[in-house]
């Protein structure tokens, strides 16, 4: 088992290194490898200089924070609900960091500072955190959590619905549904940033929580049984997905079914154990949204596609197999 | 040698009290079957031996409260059977009984060769070492009874609680387990067993509760608490009681109405 592991994991890496190359590559210039090797290397000229620095460089590492985080969640999610149809937004978090950010255009705060959508976007999705942990209470059932989490989504999501409704001009409007489209285009080096400590931490806290994720497969008494503390494993992973989602969408926007599909295409290559599925998910998830912003530059489409748009689109086959299997169709 | 001891335990699980005033010390040694009908509390109780529930009163495990230890040490002390469990994803059933090594396991520790022993022990004992590689989730309902079983078995704890464990197996197995869980107590274990069988409870265990609406109705040697008025009081059947010959029989003649 343990090679096999192994070679997925190398073969995740591969894929999301050659990704991430391309990633450099590709887009309305095509840089050739020589420049990017040159202008890594210190002595590159001015135009890759800027196109790669301020432009791809950027891009490449913030889809791989941004995919490597919602593959996580989800995965983690996953365990935790023990539902294979989880994903970050099931705990609202993605839609309060949207709120937050949406906040932040429709009041036009966003124009102060490039920092301050961001940051606003991360204080929300910690604001909804704690209104999680109020409405879900002590409870340890999944289906509590998922109540709760639906609740707050909503709410976010009528507060987002109402920026839209009441905005003061068609353009803030556009640029609302913009934001929430998803991307990373014309993301500097201070969105990896800001995204980057926010990510780490998340991350941390839900790889932490492997084992217990696994003795979940027994249920909560089962767990709690093999020495498993689900409170804490229930704070670990509530804050690990709000400080990490809540990052993630506060420099890329909505960007759902990350989250859903990575573990789904890469639970058959494991154990199925939501432990194994961990790592393997964080970088199937960064590969994973390489290749849906290199899709998003390489489609020629008269205005340029948004990263939630094709995560969308990826979405629906996933719910489809799920739905075959279920049906004994496949 | 382990000792678990329970001091006017009670369990209200919202506003209803299901477990009343119970006490009772278990040594190593004894298999010990908590018998009684449908809602007695048995399984509260048993949950509330493994810090599951809040409640009322004393439960030590030689003389620590064991809702005071810290989940792993307590998971090292009592290893615990559900009723019922229901699997959440399709482990191997290699992978799911290594899932009992947990409790022994650091925190960035992984599984080593003397938890393969301890695995592959339990696996031989639950009788499912030709179930290894087979999926889980997929097994039947005997097998699966089996493999659970030996989930809790590789534990290794000195306490194992095991609650119906003879549920959807067939005659045959039934005998498998409560050998096992007999030649468990017999090596210096604790076990104690949730049980419904009262046949297979007055043959294989050293002493039995009967619990009835929460309270303890009687405790002792199986003779002693399955008598013919007991069963009538607490299950409200009327039964043949002959414990006394090589091979306890209780066999049930009819429902009595009130």
């Amino acid at each position: 088992m343990t090679g096999r592991r192994n070679l997925l994991l190398l073969t995740l890496v591969a894929l999301t290194f050659a990704t991430a190359i391309g990633s450099l590559l590709l887009g309305p210039v095509d840089l050739p490898l020589a420049g990017i090797a040159a202008a890594l290397g210190g002595h590159g000229d001015k135009v890759t200089d800027i196109i790669l620095f301020d432009l791809r460089l950027p891009r490449t590492l913030l889809a791989i924070i941004v995919g490597a985080m919602l593959g996580l969640a989800g995965a983690a999610l996953q365990g935790y609900l023990r539902n294979p149809l989880a994903e970050p937004s099931v705990l609202g978090t993605s839609n309060a960091a949207a709120l937050g950010a949406v906040a932040a255009i429709y009041f036009g705060l966003a124009e102060l500072h490039p920092l301050v959508l961001p940051i606003l976007s991360i204080t929300t999705a910690c604001l909804s955190l704690g209104l999680l942990f109020a409405l879900a209470g002590r409870s340890e059932s999944p289906l509590t959590l998922i109540l709760a989490g639906i609740a707050v989504a909503t709410l976010a999501g009528a507060g987002i619905s109402l920026s839209l409704n009441l905005s003061p001009n068609p353009f803030a409007a556009m640029e609302i549904m913009t934001w929430l489209m998803g991307s990373l285009e014309n993301r500097s080096f201070g969105h990896v940033w800001i995204a980057l400590p926010c990510v780490a931490a998340g991350m941390a806290l839900l790889l932490w929580n492997g084992r217990a994720l696994d003795a979940l497969t027994l249920g909560e008494d089962g767990a709690q049984a093999l020495g498993v503390d689900l409170r804490r494993t229930r704070l670990r992973l509530l804050f690990g997905t709000a400080i990490g989602v809540g990052g993630a969408v506060a420099v890329a926007g909505s960007i759902g079914f990350v989250g859903l599909i990575v573990p789904h295409l890469l639970r058959p290559f494991t154990d199925r154990s939501p432990s194994a599925i961990l790592l393997p998910s964080a970088i199937g998830g960064a590969a994973l949204l390489l290749l849906a912003d290199l899709a998003v530059r390489v489609i020629a489409t008269s205005s340029e596609l948004k990263l939630g748009v094709v995560t969308a689109f990826l979405g629906v086959p996933v719910f489809l197999l799920h739905l075959m299997r279920e049906r004994r169709l496949w | 040698m382990v000792t678990l001891t329970l001091d006017r335990v009670s369990v209200a699980l919202g506003r209803r009290q299901v477990v009343r005033d119970i006490s009772a010390t278990f040594a190593a040694g004894t298999l010990v079957g908590i018998v009684g009908p449908n809602g007695a509390g048995k399984s509260t109780l048993a949950r509330a031996m493994l810090a599951l529930v809040p409640r009322e009163g004393d439960i030590a495990i030689d003389g620590d409260d064991v809702a005071r230890l810290p989940r792993a040490a307590l998971a090292r002390r009592i290893a615990y059977l559900p009723q019922g469990q229901t699997l959440h994803w399709p482990l191997t059933v290699a992978r799911l009984i290594g899932l009992g090594r947990l409790p022994h396991l650091g925190p960035m520790s992984k599984i080593g060769a003397a938890d393969d022993i301890a695995i592959e022990r339990a696996m031989a004992r639950a009788d499912v070492l030709d179930l290894r590689d087979r999926d889980a989730t997929e097994l039947s309902g005997g097998e699966r009874a089996r493999v659970l079983l030996a989930r809790a078995l590789a534990v290794e704890a000195p306490v194992l609680i095991a609650d119906e464990p003879l549920a959807s197996l067939d005659p045959g197995h039934q005998i498998d387990v409560m050998e096992l869980l007999h030649a468990e107590a017999e090596a210096g274990g604790l076990v104690i067993a949730v049980l419904h069988d009262l046949t297979m409870a007055a043959r294989y265990c050293d002493r039995l509760l009967l619990v009835d609406a929460g309270r303890l109705v009687a405790d002792g040697a199986p003779a002693a608490v399955l008598t013919k008025d007991n069963l009538r009081a607490v299950y409200g059947i009327d039964a043949e009681v002959d414990l006394g010959g090589k091979w306890p029989t209780i066999t049930t003649l009819g429902r009595i109405r009130a």
